[in-house]
């Protein structure tokens, strides 16, 4: 039987960037083939060529041993080929059903639609796959993980055989992330096959059936799970020994730099977010608070940035009183903020890298003398962190907009960190990141703290939580659950605190920290 | 892909002027399309010449190639009156030179000194739509600004008397420029401090300023000897200096219009003020993360937006009326967001867009003389330049240009959630 899929010498150039070269990838039925890269290595690319978004340059693409031309996403879905993007393509104020009948409306006589008809297929599908999609319900109220799922059913829905999933798992949290990998797993069962792209290795490695490492736009090889381990695959991707273990000195805790007291915040919806804790940072440690995503800790580190007021507690730094002071002061007391949602908060992206660079501090001598700004000091401040901070940019003039995430997250990382702080608050600082930049901000974290500077790490990754915390704070319905010495902490322990297990502070006390 | 040069740097582009910045915003795929826009308007308002000449039918009726080349005629001449009326009669000029006479040439330069001079209100309403587009807003409110900076301009221009020209022309400036202000102002802080968009208050704020308007040059502000809702005449020491005598209008508010241009520049690309004005512009939220006053920037951009359009009705006023009747705007307030369009939001672009749509507006008079063709062609021909310049992709389809990568400069607006 000939494999499902098959691209042959996929090539695919850019302006002055040759994406694709020679891509070659199989697909056999029922297998997860893995599609492993940095950002930026021509994973995405590759998978817009099949889904008819880009037309390649050179080369085939064989589905079930016939060729096939695919210059539209309209003749993928006709050839059975369905992607999950990484953003999702969904209408919030539309419900599961609507969502899955968009461009693909099955109607009754007049135009009406028929949406019972789709609704009884889509509970079908769901159910047949394990996927749990209640059709009624309105995309805005689910969580992350079932609008992922209607995205899959979607797909499904059309018939679908072959599935790409984008960096599925950049959006979930470690639970969702496992019930996506259950799910993928039955799909494979019954017959479909799954290209899967990704940056983490320790995915691959659960889940893959088969894995194509791509660097720079070119095939570096494939290998199977039982083949490879983790220090084998970064190396593949990045072309070089990943060191991917931190290593760190003892910590020297010092006098507490950051202090919370019984604080309260609210969500949007005007919902207790943070409710009533208390903990401190002191100088020269880590303090990671773990917890899925959506238990506060986004609230937390925005009201201690002064970008979202309190209810009600204090936060102290250094002594002062910040719990109501705006972000400008609180920057100036030397707290440095990495936002977790760096697009969003932590740029402009139509600005200059240069521009990003003195964000918060643009205002300040020698970025500007009185009113005037000094653009000579702002770009010669800008070269040398592009080099302190190895940002990879063809110049400090290039719009943060135009750079990979990773080097658009080192321009964050090189403003906050350049400027002397006592607090640095980061908030999940390598989501969606390449090793190498992780390798890189978690090197320059470790480094601030081993000058003295109090480090708030907040992080869905459990991984990168237990590497760089001296000590853990648990967080579970904005609540902090309990705070424990990262050494000797397991894993499982922790996981089972996310999960609101063994929750020791009963009836709901937070546990005092000393 | 990431190239590592980060090391060298070549001094030539260590500084960068306006023009320098302009051109290389232009260059970044979206010079061409202002200019295709320009020139595909230009096109078809030609054939809306066209097929709106009578004699193109009569020709018809004989044949259909003489009906072309009938309606190829009538367009021609219509833009040989459009460019005769706007830049000058080529064999005038000439004639003129060769006569070696003053005033023969003047007479000749004059069709060019009206479009300088017609261009005036356009680039002070262009910078000020302009600039509230760098700060995220859409003042839709520049003509009711404009209304209310002539109606303060005037009243200082006549009620102040005995005052010397250099005191009183930048007095009435000034108080048109503050009356604009305050038109702006009022929606900047309901935007501010409630959420209420702008679009809609400075929408209101039009309708408030042209019926108080009204009723001041019926009441406080009318001329004593007459019926007719007509403000009295100006001071001559309020008047802005003229260069030339009479019939030619040329005056000092062309030079003070480019050297505001120059001005919201050097505020916008040069000072703390603009740095928080355009960070607040592209994305307030990190506007915010930085520890930018938003409020604070969003009420002076309404502000110093509302000043820039008082100066055009005060220039007007000032520079070319001396007196303030209701309908001394063409709707400069309006042609001015197209015309911030058209310049990319950047001073270079309104002045070059702005001398674009005065040099248009004074050739289409001559062009209603010498060709018949109505005025009102012009105001088709801008709509079809600046549908163009807002559909970009028609002039992408016509022209075959590639989709450039990053669209998101394009327009500095953001939506009604925003």
């Amino acid at each position: 039987m000939p494999p499902v899929l098959e691209l042959r010498n996929i090539t695919k150039r850019f302006p002055g960037v040759l994406a694709n070269d020679r891509i070659n990838l199989t697909l056999n039925q029922g297998e997860i083939h893995a599609l492993l890269g940095e950002n930026g290595a021509g994973k995405t690319t590759l998978m817009n060529i099949l889904y008819g978004l880009y037309q390649p340059d050179e080369g085939e693409i064989f589905i079930n041993g016939q060729q096939v031309q695919v210059h539209s996403p309209t003749d993928a879905i006709n050839a059975g080929v369905g992607m999950v993007h990484q953003h999702f393509m969904l209408i919030p104020v539309f419900t599961v059903t609507e969502n899955v009948m968009l461009g693909d409306e099955s109607v009754k006589v007049a135009g009406v639609l028929d949406r019972q008809a789709a609704a009884e297929r889509i509970r079908e599908i769901s159910s047949a796959y394990g996927l749990a999609v209640n059709p009624d319900d309105y995309v805005r109220d689910l969580p992350v993980g079932g609008q992922q799922r209607v995205e899959i059913i979607k797909l499904l829905y059309r018939e679908a055989d072959i599935l790409i999933l984008d960096e599925p798992t950049a959006v979930l949290t470690p639970q969702e992330a496992d019930d996506l990998f259950k799910i993928m797993h039955s799909l494979t069962e019954r017959g479909k096959s799954i290209i899967f792209i990704t940056h983490k290795l320790r995915e691959v490695l659960d889940i893959a059936d088969r894995i194509t490492v791509i660097r720079r736009g070119k095939m570096v090889g494939s290998t199977t799970p039982k083949q490879a381990n983790q220090s084998k695959l970064a190396a593949m991707m990045v072309g070089r020994e990943v060191d991917l273990s931190v290593h760190k000195k003892a910590a020297k805790p010092g006098e507490a730099v950051l202090a919370v007291q019984n604080l309260q915040v609210a969500d949007d919806r005007g919902q207790v977010a943070v409710d009533g804790v208390s903990f401190t940072v002191q100088a020269g440690e880590v303090l990671g608070v773990a917890g899925v995503q959506g238990n506060g800790q986004t609230e937390l580190v925005e009201s201690i940035t002064g970008l979202r007021p309190a209810q009600g507690g204090s936060v102290r730094l250094l002594g002062e009183e910040i719990t109501h002071a705006d972000p400008r002061r609180i920057t100036e007391l030397g707290s440095a903020h990495i936002p977790e949602d760096r697009q969003r908060d932590g740029l402009v992206l139509n600005f200059p890298v240069a521009d990003n660079l003195v964000l918060n501090t643009y205002y300040q001598e020698p970025f500007s003398k009185g009113a005037v700004l000094q653009q000579e000091a702002i770009l010669e401040t800008a070269r040398q962190r592009v080099t302190n901070f190895d940002i990879r940019t063809p110049s400090a003039e290039t719009r943060a907009g135009s750079l990979s995430g990773g080097n658009q997250q080192k321009v964050i990382v090189a403003r906050e960190l350049s400027r002397p702080v006592k607090l640095v608050v980061a908030s999940q600082p390598t989501r969606g990141l390449d090793v190498g930049s992780i390798e890189y901000i978690h090197g320059r974290l470790i480094e601030s703290r081993d000058q003295g500077v109090a480090v708030l790490l907040v992080s869905s990754e459990l991984d990168e939580i237990m590497q760089l915390s001296d000590r853990i704070a648990v967080m579970y319905r904005g609540k902090i659950v309990d705070v424990l010495p990262a050494k000797g902490a397991s894993k499982e322990k922790i996981g089972l605190l996310m999960a609101g297990v063994l929750d020791k502070a009963k009836g709901g006390k937070t546990r005092k920290d000393a | 892909m990431a190239k590592k040069e980060t090391k060298t740097k070549a001094p030539a582009d260590k500084k960068k002027n306006a023009f320098g910045i302009f051109l290389e915003e232009l260059t970044r795929g979206s010079l061409l399309i202002p200019v295709l826009a320009i020139v595909s308007g230009l096109l078809l308002g030609g054939l809306i010449v066209a097929v709106t000449t009578e004699s193109v039918y009569t020709a018809w009726s004989r044949s259909p190639l003489e009906a072309i080349g009938t309606g190829i005629d009538a367009a021609l001449r219509s833009y040989r009156a459009l460019f005769n009326g706007s830049i000058g009669n080529p064999e005038r000029i000439v004639d003129a030179l060769a006569s070696g006479e003053a005033a023969a040439i003047r007479r000749a330069f004059n069709p060019f000194l009206e479009s300088l001079t017609k261009s005036v209100p356009y680039i002070f309403a262009g910078l000020a739509v302009a600039l509230g587009f760098r700060a995220g807003l859409f003042n839709i409110g520049a003509e009711g600004q404009l209304f209310i900076g002539a109606i303060t301009s005037v009243y200082v221009g006549f009620a102040f008397t005995g005052l010397p020209a250099i005191i009183h022309v930048p007095l009435a400036l000034g108080a048109g420029a503050l009356g604009g202000a305050l038109w702006g102002f009022i929606p900047g802080l309901l935007k501010a401090k409630t959420g209420g968009h702008e679009v809609i208050n400075t929408i209101m704020m039009n309708y408030i300023a042209f019926r108080l308007s009204e009723y001041l040059l019926r009441g406080p502000l009318q001329r004593p000897d007459t019926t007719n809702p007509i403000s009295p005449f100006i001071e001559a020491s309020a008047q802005l200096p003229r260069f030339f005598d009479s019939p030619i209008r040329f005056h000092l508010g062309f030079f003070i219009a480019l050297a505001a241009a120059y001005g919201v520049y050097w505020l916008l690309f040069k000072t703390r003020l603009g740095f928080e004005l355009r960070t607040v512009g592209a994305n307030p939220n990190a506007a915010r993360y930085a520890g930018m006053n938003i409020v604070l920037v969003t009420v002076l951009a309404m502000s110093l937006s509302g000043a820039l359009a008082g100066l055009a009705g005060a220039n007007e006023v000032l520079g070319v009326n001396y007196t303030l009747a209701p309908a001394f705007s063409s709707g400069y307030g309006f042609d001015s967001i197209a015309l911030a369009l058209i310049g990319k939001s950047h001073p270079v672009g309104v002045v070059l867009a702005a001398l674009l749509f005065g040099t248009l507006r004074n050739g289409a008079l001559q062009m209603q003389i010498a060709a018949n063709v109505p005025v009102d062609i012009i105001s088709v021909m801008q709509a079809l330049i600046l549908a163009f310049i807002a559909a970009p992709a028609i002039i992408r389809t016509i022209y075959r240009l590639r989709t450039p990568e990053h669209q998101d400069d394009e327009l500095h607006v953001r939506g009604w959630g925003g």
